[in-house]
Parts: structure tokens; sequence; C-alpha cells
């Protein structure tokens, strides 16, 4: 296992530095740096040059990639175009953990930029996963169990609907009906707007009401399609050889479905969750513009409809981290579920 | 004992063998059987219909007519959905936008598949170092999710096509854009596919047999395996039609797609959430139409699968 | 001596899309205390679906079971509700499968499955219900046992885990146990093995067996009376050696005809059945094997022949002698 999990790791690294590379071309040429800083103030020919040297983008592509990556505070910057390079330069490089500085917020390190937003955005996602999770083995079980049964059919029907809808309608949808309708019929209404109410602040019992049609909307998509997945993946065991062999010896339904069924269709279930990540990132873009909820999709938009590129390509790099990151953790819970990965010894005895 | 009766009279009506049918007989039986599929393609006909075919009826020049003393009316006997922040008809813009957007479904599609096989085909195919690269490449463009990707490209590549005039209709340029970042960005699950069917298929009898006989690689790859793996093929670029036109919706939703005087369903929603309340026809009629639209694609590409599976062999 | 299981006119079919299968069409047979019965036919003739209906293991839609009774200690297994039979399979009755790769569930311990019965059935506590595993794996001829209780099933070769397969089905002291043709998937040299066993375990414990198999060769080592199926009919039943020294029925002397034998001259050409097995979704009209049989009469295909007695223990479906070749 742990050779299995190294050896993850050292695959993930360099798919990470292709990926580096990749944004990284794609942001160097996401329009002008200086024009996004404030062009206003800097309309002397001097300011503009010192500026376009201190930010290094008189250097080449594959020169900036490396100061961006590592830093150019072990060698020295040219500033005054005098072709001697005298002031020691102050970036240290993604690698330590230097994303650089924002260019719309002024030298604040883009670090704290993303910091400010990303709890909301990671609260939102978080809450959204364990509704899926929860509520899907639910339903795909209680489906599998009950095939064909109206119900059933009635919630296979509304999963086929939820998970074609796009995520901006569901939005909008629930806003309609749990917001203004409700309270144009008299019934208490769910708030649409924001984190938390300005009049009351920011108490977790706002939150939690903030939260409710954002997150569902988030999770609805991604709930109706894994509720099938699981019903489609439990069918698929039930019908398992070894099912029938434990149900020839006699074992109750309880434990023939939660002990033996359950624990084979977790697998593929894990797979398909992990997977889920940047699923959730996209809607948490959409579903945070729509309920103006101050989180890290709406910071992405914002920063790169005005060329902040740092900011952006710090967002890009988190992100793909993330998804990396977690898939290397679905693969190896997937490997310590199951016992075949696990116990590798590859060892068959006698006959 | 008696004289053994004739051979024919031995055999009743069961012991007669019927005739076998061939793949493409067995498949199209299979999707029939398939109700919903064949309802859904119905349906898919008949939004076509709507779209290309209302062309006909409603001219461009009325979808695009301002008039905002008309302006966020509900839907009335003289604008069946009502009109929009400027004045302009909901009714003939679905029209319209319907055709860009599932234009755009269809051409992102071709240019998705186009890449995805070939990446794939080359990465399974030739394997090795050229496997690791392409894989490598895949899984990274894979990584990042395509949302952040498209945002980034649009707003880069966004202003750089100017509008096109084809046919008598102006476009805007931003069309053309779209329809290959979103290509360009959706290729790599279906390439993954492909390179697992080429891995496991160039390991066949028939692939030996044809190159020892000589025939050329392009050959063994296009004419030999690549029909072998039709069906992944078929259904990834049916459901990918769908995931086109919801990302097309997604990202001209938040501003940054298809930019006007061009309509499309997505566009046509973006500011929809500052009239939840005062104008729901706003957003109710294109998303209703997309969300039709998406489920009849899901709809045929599952019964395109179930029907191309050549794990059942049952008719 | 008493059945110990008596099934009479068990009618199992099968509802899908295509038609209605006839799997099962009034099958009858018994089993004795300590006998073994070896039920043999080709694929798809019924055998399994007939245990499979016994135990309640079939599924119900597509699956019904039309007629028939099953008596077991004086119950009618076929009446019983699903929560009855579960406190009878696995503990009075139990069942071996085909295929060992696929009948164990990957993702559980074999200690786990191998106490699990005991556990349900016998209140053994985890630590009893252990200790007895690891006896009876050993029994089965699994060497360290006990340290193998916490391992998997994909680190055991086949014909170990068929071995577990029958240590899973002995935990709780069967009378009776049904194996559906448990060799099948095995090698012959690990098949000799499993079929010793079967009998050296069948001696201490005295439980009564049925041997489902296609193979006439390891009948004959085993079993004591013979049932032989074909599409869904039980055509011959009789003792093992009248079996072998007296067949009656065509369809036993052409399978006993088609045996590979050591003692043929070379030359001589295997003898298959000809024409193939019937189509199950048809209504069976007439003797089922009359397409293919060397005897046929007219009065075969329309009237179905129910089974006579030829002689002690011996009986037939058919309308003609065939050792004399006339009608009888």
């Amino acid at each position: 296992m742990t050779r299995y999990l190294a050896r993850r790791v050292l695959e993930a690294i360099p798919l990470l530095f292709i990926i580096s590379i990749v944004l990284f071309i794609l942001m160097s040429n996401m329009g002008d740096p200086l024009a996004t800083m404030g062009g206003r103030t800097l309309t002397r020919a001097a300011d503009r040059l010192r500026l376009t040297r201190q930010l290094g983008l008189d250097k080449s592509v594959p020169e900036q990639y490396l100061y961006w990556l590592v830093g150019n505070d072990w060698t020295r910057v040219d500033l005054d175009g005098d072709g001697v390079p005298e002031t020691a330069g102050t970036r240290k490089g993604v690698l330590r953990g230097d994303l650089g500085t924002s260019l719309v917020n002024r030298g604040r390190p883009v670090w704290q930029v993303i910091w400010a937003r990303l709890p909301n955005t990671l609260l939102l996602m978080l809450t959204a996963e364990i509704v899926i999770i929860v509520g899907s083995l639910l339903i795909g079980v209680y489906s599998a169990l009950h095939q064909y049964s109206f119900l059933d059919n009635l919630i296979t029907a509304i999963s086929f609907v939820g998970y074609s809808m796009p995520i901006f309608f569901i939005a909008l949808l629930s806003m309609y009906i749990f917001s203004i309708q409700f309270k144009a019929w008299g019934l208490p209404s769910l708030p649409t707007v924001g984190m938390f109410d300005p009049q009351v602040g920011q108490t977790p019992g706002q939150v939690a009401l903030h939260m409710v049609l954002p997150v569902f909307s988030l999770s609805f998509i991604s709930f109706a399609a894994y509720s099938r997945y699981i019903r489609s993946t439990m069918l698929e065991v039930l019908s398992q050889d070894y099912i029938r062999t434990a149900r020839a010896k006699g074992l109750p339904r309880r434990d023939v479905v939660f002990v033996h069924a359950l624990k084979n269709a977790s697998l593929p279930i894990v797979t398909v969750i992990g997977l889920d990540l940047p699923l959730l990132l996209a809607g948490a873009v959409v579903t945070e513009r729509i309920f103006a909820w101050p989180g890290m999709g709406r910071l992405f938009l914002d920063h790169v409809s005005r060329g902040d590129a740092p900011v952006v390509m710090g967002i890009l790099m988190l992100i793909s981290v993330a998804v990396v990151f977690f898939q290397i953790v679905t693969d190896l819970v997937y490997a310590w579920l199951d016992p075949r990965i696990r116990y590798d010894t590859g060892r068959a005895q006698g006959g | 004992m008696d004289k053994p009766p004739e051979r024919s009279s031995l055999f009743t009506t069961d012991e007669a063998e019927a005739p076998p049918l061939s793949l493409r007989q067995l498949t199209w039986r299979r999707f029939r059987r398939h109700r919903v599929a064949i309802a859904a393609a119905i349906t898919l006909a008949l939004l076509f219909v709507y779209a290309f075919g209302g062309g006909v009826i409603v001219s461009e020049r009325f979808a695009n007519f301002t008039d905002t003393s008309l302006r966020l009316q509900a839907p009335s006997s003289g604008h069946p959905f009502g009109t929009d922040t400027v004045g302009r008809d909901i009714l003939a813009r679905t029209v319209y936008g319907g055709q860009i957007s599932l234009m755009i479904g269809l051409t992102a599609v071709l240019i998705e598949t186009l890449a995805g096989v070939l990446i794939g085909a080359a990465a399974g195919f030739y394997g090795g170092r050229v496997d690791t690269l392409l894989m490598r490449f895949t899984e990274a463009v894979f990584n990042i999710p395509q949302i952040f990707l498209l945002i980034v490209m649009a707003k880069f590549f966004g202003g750089m096509v100017p509008n096109l005039t084809v046919l008598g209709r102006t476009y805007s340029g931003s069309l053309v854009v779209i329809i290959f970042i979103i290509g360009l960005t959706s290729w790599p699950y279906l390439a993954r596919i492909v390179r697992a069917e080429f891995l496991s298929l160039k390991e066949n009898d028939f692939v030996l047999a044809a190159r020892a006989t000589g025939t050329r690689n392009s050959e063994i790859i296009f004419r030999h395996i690549l029909p072998n793996s039709a069906a992944p093929i078929v259904v990834s670029a049916t459901l990918g039609v769908a995931n086109a036109i919801l990302t097309e919706a997604y990202i001209s939703f938040l501003g940054l797609g298809v930019q006007p005087p061009t309509a499309t369903w997505g566009n046509m929603l973006e500011g929809a959430y500052n009239y939840v309340a005062t104008a729901p026809w706003l957003w109710i009629f294109p998303g209703l139409l997309i969300l039709l639209t998406v489920l009849s694609i899901n709809f045929l590409g599952d019964g395109l699968r179930d029907a191309l599976d050549p794990r059942s062999r049952t008719v | 001596m008493t059945n110990l299981l008596e099934v009479s006119g068990l009618t199992t079919r099968f509802h899908t899309p295509e038609g209605t299968v006839y799997a099962v069409n009034g099958a009858s047979f018994e089993v004795k205390q300590g006998e073994t019965l070896a039920v043999v036919g080709e694929s798809g003739c019924g055998k399994s679906v007939s245990m499979l209906s016994i135990l309640g293991l079939v599924a119900v839609p597509p699956g019904e079971i039309v007629s028939g009774c099953a008596l077991f200690d004086g119950q009618d297994l076929l009446r019983l509700k699903d929560e009855e039979l579960q406190a009878i399979r696995g503990k009075d009755i139990s069942m071996v499968f085909q295929d060992p790769m696929t009948s164990l569930n990957p993702v559980l311990s074999i200690g786990l499955q191998v106490t699990e019965a005991m556990r349900v059935h016998c209140g053994y506590s985890a630590e009893q219900a252990a200790r007895r595993a690891v006896d009876l794996l050993d029994q089965v001829g699994i060497s360290d046992a006990s340290a193998r209780l916490g391992e998997y099933p994909h680190q055991f070769s086949g014909g170990m885990r068929q071995r577990v397969m029958i240590a899973m089905a002995l935990s709780c002291d069967p009378r009776l146990i049904i194996a559906d043709e448990p060799t099948t998937a095995l090698d012959v040299t690990i098949q000799a093995q499993i079929v010793e066993l079967v009998i050296r375990l069948r001696e201490q414990r005295g439980m009564a067996v049925i041997w489902i198999t296609h193979d006439l060769g390891v009948v004959a080592g085993m079993a004591d009376r013979v049932s032989v199926m074909y599409a869904g009919f039980i055509v011959e039943e009789s003792d093992v050696d009248c079996l072998y020294d007296d067949p009656r029925h065509p369809y036993t002397l052409a399978l006993l005809a088609a045996l590979p034998r050591i003692d043929r001259r070379r030359k001589d050409r295997l003898k298959p059945i000809r024409g193939s097995p019937p189509n199950l979704l048809v209504e069976p009209h007439g003797c089922p094997f009359a397409p293919r049989c060397e005897f046929v009469i007219e009065r075969c295909r329309h009237e179905n022949p129910t089974l006579q007695t030829v002689s002690t223990g011996h009986r037939i479906a058919c309308w003609v002698d065939i050792r004399g070749g006339q009608p009888k």
C-alpha cells in the first residue's frame, strides 16, 4: 500500500508540472497586466518600463515561468534599465508557497486574496458533497431493493430530469419557488442573497439558512446522477453469484444487502464520487454568481474579467492541485477498500 | 421398430433455427425495444424542426428587433413567451437561439471527437513513449476543470474573431471561438476511452493478421480497429452533444460565451437572475428548452448504449 | 427408511421478454438419510433450477414455481415464506455452487464467510465460530488454516476456494448438501481430490448429498442413486449400478454411448447424440427427447410418458422398451 501511495504521488508531480506549464502559457497571453494595474497612473513611459521590469515581463516566457516557480529572490533584477541587475528580487516562487501578488488588489499577496474567499466555497462544497453521498446512498439502495415499484420509477424519472438540468435552471427555479413563491404564499421563505443578513450578523444560524438554496442547487444534479448510478451498481452486485451463496447460507436479508452487497457496490461509487470535485467546482462558479455567495467562484470571475493573471493563475493551480490530490485520495480509498488490491501478494497456494 | 420418419417431420417448428441476424439488425431491434429512446429521438427531431423550421416562419430581424417600450412584458397573444429586457420577442429568440445552441452542440462534438479519437488511437496503438507523452498531456488537460479553462480561454480568445457573414446572416465571432474552445477542452474523456479500446483491440488476432499481410498502420487503425470501437465513440459523441450544449449555456450565462447580437439559449439567461421574481418568463422558456434537449439526448444516448453493448447478445 | 427430501411434480417457469421458459417440468426425486443422489443431464436441462426452486433461491419475478411439493422434515419447502426458509438454508440444507471463482464474496475475508452461517444459525460467538472454522478448514484440507482466516478469496486457488465452499456448507452440520456441479470448473486432478474429500466427509458425518453433474464418470464413483434429467423432465431414475448395467431410457443409453472409453478400439469414432437440445421457450408437447431418439415411435411425439417403475428402484419415462425395440 505504501508503495502504491508513493507511486501515485511520484506520478502526480510531473503531472502538476505539466499542468502548471499549460496554465502559465495560457495566462501569459491574457491581456496586458500593466493596463490591469490601473493604467491611469502610469502614463509616463519610464514608469511603465520600470513596472515591466519589476514584474519580469521583459523576460521570455520560459524565464517568467521559472521565476514564477522558484522566485527571484536569489537573483537580482535590473530595474533601472541600464542592463545591470542591481535590485534583489522579492518573490519566493510557487514552490515555496508564494503565489505572487495581485494586480488588481495592488500588491496584496495572492494567497490572501484567495484565502479571504476560499473557506466560503469550501463550506458550500463540503456540505454539498455530504448531502450528495448520504442522500444518493439512501435513495440508490432503496431503489435497488424495490426495483420497479412506483417509488422507484418516480425516483428514476426525477433523476433523469434532474441530471439533465443546467445548474442555473435549478438555482433559478429553487429561488423562484422557495423564496419568492413561498413569500407570496405566506410561507417562511429562504434567503437568496449572500452569506448572512447584514442586519443580523454572521451567525452560524444565518449562514446555515443562507446555505440551504445554494447547497440544494449545487448538489441536485450530482445527487440525481449518483442515485441512479448507485441503484444500477447495487442491482448488478445483487445479481452476482456470491450474493446467491450468501442467501443460500440462510443469512437474513439485512446481512445480505448491507454486508455482502453494499461493500462491493461501494467500490465503484468511491471512484465516481472522487471524480465529482471538478463538477462541484464548476457548479460553484455559477451558484455563487446567482446567490451572491462570496466565494472563490465569484473571485475567479471577477479577476478573470479584470485580467489579474497572478490571482487567476493561483486559483487555477490551487484547483488543479486539489483535483489531482483528490484523485490520489480516491484511489487510495479504493485500494484500501478492495482487498484484492490491498493484499496484493498475488500468491495462490495449492490446489 | 418403426421406419425412421423423414427427417423434416422430426423437427417441430421450435427446432428450425431462425436465420442469424447481422449486428446491425440486432442493434436496431434492441434499440426499437427501448421505447423511451425512440420517444427521445422524436422529441429531438421536433426540437430541430422548432429551431430550424421556425426560422422560416419567424425572421431573424424580428428576433433581434428591439423596442424598449415593450420591455419585460408577460406572455401574451402577441408575444407567446413574453419580451426581454430590451423588448425582443422571446419566442423568436428561442427559435434562433435554438439554432445556434444546437449547432454549437454538434460542431463542438465534431471537434472533440476528432481530437479525442486521433489522440486516443495514437496513444493506444503505438504505445510506449508516444502513449506516455500523449496521456500525460491528456491527464493534464483533464485535471483542470473545464469551466475554468473555458472562462480563461473565452476571455482571451473572445475578441479575436470578427463577426462573420455566412449565407446572408451575421454571426458573432465569439461563436466560432466558443465552438473551438468547448471542443478543445472536452476531448480528454473520449481520448481515454478510445485509448482503452485500442489497447485491448490491438491484441486481437485480426490485427495480427492485418500486420502479417503488410497492411499499413494507418489502414489498420482506421479500417480495422476503429470500426470495432465505434460503439463507445458513438455513445460518447451523443452524450457529448448534451454536454456541449450545457457547457455553452453555462458560459454564456456567465456572460463570457456567445455575444450579442447572436442569441443562444444560454445567453438569453444572462442576467435573468436579476429578474427572477419580476419576469420569470425570461429564464423559464430557454431553460425548459435546454432541459428538454439535454434530457432527450441523454435518453437517446442511454438507449444507444444498451443497443450497442456487445456484451448482451439477446434480441 | 423414510425420505429426507421428497420432491414431486416440481414445475418452474421463467417469464422473460422473449417468452416463457419451461425450465422444470414436473420433476420428482427423493433422497434418503445419508444417501447420495446424482442428478445428471446436459447444461440447461433444469438440474440447477430444480435445486434453487426447492431452496427458494429463484427470483420470483421473473421466475414462477407453478406447482409441486418438496417435503423436508414434514414441511413443504415450496409453501414456506422466505424467513422460514432462511432458517433451513445453510443449517439443515446447504448448497455448494459451481464456480468457486465467483461464488465467494471478494471483499470479505474467508473467516467471515465461513463463520457467518454458524453465528446466525447456531448462535456461536465470534471466537467459538472462529475456532470451529479453523477446524472445518482443516478437515477440508486447507493447511495453516488459522493463519488463513483473515485472507481473502483471491489469495486462494480455484480448488482451495471450492474446499472453502464445502467447509462453509458443512459449518452447521446440515443433513443434506446439494452440490451443483462443484467440480465442473476445476482441473481433472483437482476434481478427483474434491470428490474424494466429499466421500470422506460423507462417511464421517452421514449427511445426504445431491450431486448435480453432467459427468457420468464422477457419478459412478460416488453416487448411490441416479436421476437423469432432460429438458426439465426426469427421464430415468435408478440405483447407480443398475444405470450402468441396464439403462432403459434412450437418452441414458445415448449418454453412456457417448462417453469416451478406454477399452474401446481407437478407430471407433465418438458417438455424439444427434440433433440439439430443445428450445425451452416452447411449451413441451410429447416426449422431449423424441426429435433425437433412435427408438422414437408416433406415440412419443404426442404423449409425454410419465415415470413408470420397470424394476425395483428403477423408473423410466418412455413408451418404448429399448431392450427389444418394441413399444411397451
